[in-house]
């Protein structure tokens, strides 16, 4: 658990340094697009869903992938979108 | 696969999170970054597909189709003036996600081998308590800002007295709860549940008396919920991959958070505790508004032709009325006489962080022209004419002179120090914040009322004309 917890806190200071600095043009592609890989717990709910793990947390499993993937697919679609109008002009 | 090649493989994974991050916070880099991060997904989800535990691929293929095809769906049809409600929207996907899978856990097997091999790990259960927690908050919350945002009918501003005390009541309550699922894993998966029902109402109820202005602020927090979130379940499942990933997004959430509690002199704990005020007007309207003086499209054009610097802010106002279209249109023939055009931005100018810029990038403006406000600011007292298109409080002098005021000490766009200022909006209503805009009544001030898309229009056609 300490292991996971110093992955934690490194990755919070990683994402601080990465992100202070961005211009408010892209404000709202970069939370979509973060938003997206916020879907990263289609991960979790495909092993919740996808193992030998009884009927409910199958069914629940299913459910979150159905989430998740909307989560993620979606915003990255939409976040392509937005960044493809910033692109069309020099 | 075997279990090390799996983790490599996240790693993996998780480098290309961080790299396509990295490449969203430049204009330059921005669409590979994003494909990178989809890349980063892609690979990630057909490892765990290849995991060894995973046996119902059948299964997942059709969730992964339906919530796939969705997705597309709504990102390729929705109007990019609605693009906040769509964040909000797959953003509580994202949350409530986060519940199912720290709810399947406590169904699942594994869970029930721990528990009846007498093995308490505590740690793994507040994990689930917390991804239960953040990501029921998030699920609710991002709903009702989505319901806000899309503006249907049958969700009203609420806040009745005592709404903070309440607040506080669920929070402590669903953490209690949350602190019966570690104490009692044997009723684990009662308190689970119990506990995620008091934390959607805690949701609803936070994000249910927050007024379009603080939208932004909103929105960006919940972003880093769902992040935190995501990290959580990553704690339960003993999965790096999910807590890097999650936690990155927790931290970009949290920093636009700032700058945006930052761009309206908010703190971030009163946003954190749902406790953000709405104002009340200290002056009457009637005396604000005794020297209002109105114009014409005409006089507008007019007095266009003789502008060398011509700055426009826009609001929520020109999302509604849809008018960034128009205002390309206008900027190029302005352009075409050589008059210099620029765009002043406030920071929590429409309904989420950089919602403008969108909006205006959609009208293949070029972004060279959107301005932040310190760097437009510091060019206002040469400008000839600025342009306030459907913008209220983020213009609203109030913020600089009545320390009383709700939005006192606000950064603002200071349209005020410029030659003239046309104001373009429907009447004289006061914005988000509830406040009266002494603005409009300044000496150099001129209110153009009607709707946004066609008060520039007709300026347009005038100045064309001329």
């Amino acid at each position: 658990m300490i292991l996971l917890l110093t992955v934690f806190a490194l990755a919070v200071f990683l994402g601080v340094e990465i992100i202070t600095k961005i211009p408010p043009t892209l404000h709202t592609p970069l939370m979509s697009g973060s938003n997206a890989i916020s879907g990263i717990t289609l991960v979790g709910a495909i092993l919740a869903a996808g193992g030998n793990n009884g009927t409910l947390a199958s069914v629940l499993g299913f459910s979150a992938v159905v989430c998740a993937t909307m989560n993620v697919v979606g915003g990255f679609v939409v976040t392509n979108r937005m960044l493809a109008m910033f692109k069309s002009r020099k | 696969m075997k279990p090390d090649l799996i983790d490599l493989i996240y790693l993996v994974a998780a480098i290309l999170f961080v790299i396509g991050l990295k490449g969203l916070t430049k204009p330059r880099t921005a669409v590979r970054g994003n494909l990178i991060g989809a890349l980063a997904m892609f690979i990630a989800v057909v490892v765990t597909m290849l995991h060894q535990d995973v046996i119902s691929v059948t299964g997942l293929l059709v969730a992964i189709a339906i919530g796939s095809a969705a997705g597309v769906v709504l990102a390729l049809k929705i109007e990019m003036t609605a693009m906040p409600q769509l964040v909000a929207l797959f953003n509580g996907l994202g949350g409530g996600a986060s519940v199912l899978v720290a709810g399947a856990y406590l169904a699942g097997n594994e869970f029930a081998a721990r528990l009846a091999s007498g093995d308490h790990f505590s740690d793994v259960l507040t994990a689930t308590a917390a991804s239960g927690l953040i990501g029921a908050i998030t699920l609710s919350g991002s709903l009702v800002a989505f319901a806000k945002l899309q503006e249907l009918k049958f969700i009203k501003d609420v806040s009745f007295p005592g709404q903070k005390i309440l607040n506080l009541v669920l929070a402590l309550a669903s953490i209690g709860v949350g602190v019966l699922v570690v104490q009692q894993p044997g009723h684990a998966n009662l308190w689970y549940w119990l506990m995620a029902a008091l934390a959607t109402g805690l949701g609803i109820l936070l994000v249910i008396s927050i007024g379009g202005a603080d939208m932004p602020v909103v929105i960006a927090l919940l972003n880093s919920y769902s992040g935190l979130a995501a990290s959580a379940t990553g704690f339960v499942l003993n999965n790096n991959l999910l807590i890097i990933a999650g936690s990155l997004v927790g931290a970009s959430g949290l920093i636009l958070t700032r700058i945006m509690c930052d761009a309206m002199n908010r703190s971030l704990w009163a946003v954190l505790f749902g406790t953000m005020q709405s104002g009340g007007s200290s002056q009457s309207d009637d005396d604000v508004y005794a020297n209002v003086k109105s114009t014409s499209a005409d006089e507008v054009a007019m007095m266009l032709e003789v502008a060398q610097t011509v700055v426009i802010v826009p609001g929520y106002g020109m999302a509604v009325a849809q008018a960034q279209h128009a205002v390309r249109d206008l900027t190029n023939k302005l352009l075409e006489k050589d008059i210099d055009v620029q765009f002043g931005i406030h920071p929590v100018a429409g309904r989420m962080p950089g919602h403008m810029n969108v909006l205006l990038a959609e009208a293949d403006i070029d972004y060279e022209r959107l301005k932040e406000m310190e760097e437009v600011n510091s060019m206002m007292d040469q400008v000839d004419v600025a342009i306030v298109l459907g913008a209220n409080d983020v213009v609203n002098p109030l913020a600089r002179t009545d320390p009383n005021s709700p939005i006192a000490g606000m950064p603002i766009i200071d349209v005020d120090k410029a030659r003239t200022v046309v104001v373009v909006k429907r009447s004289l209503s006061p914005g988000f914040a509830g406040i009266a805009n002494p603005l409009f009544a300044a000496d150099n001030a001129l209110m153009l009322f009607g709707d946004g898309k066609q008060a520039i229009t007709e300026i347009t056609k005038a100045f064309d004309e001329s």
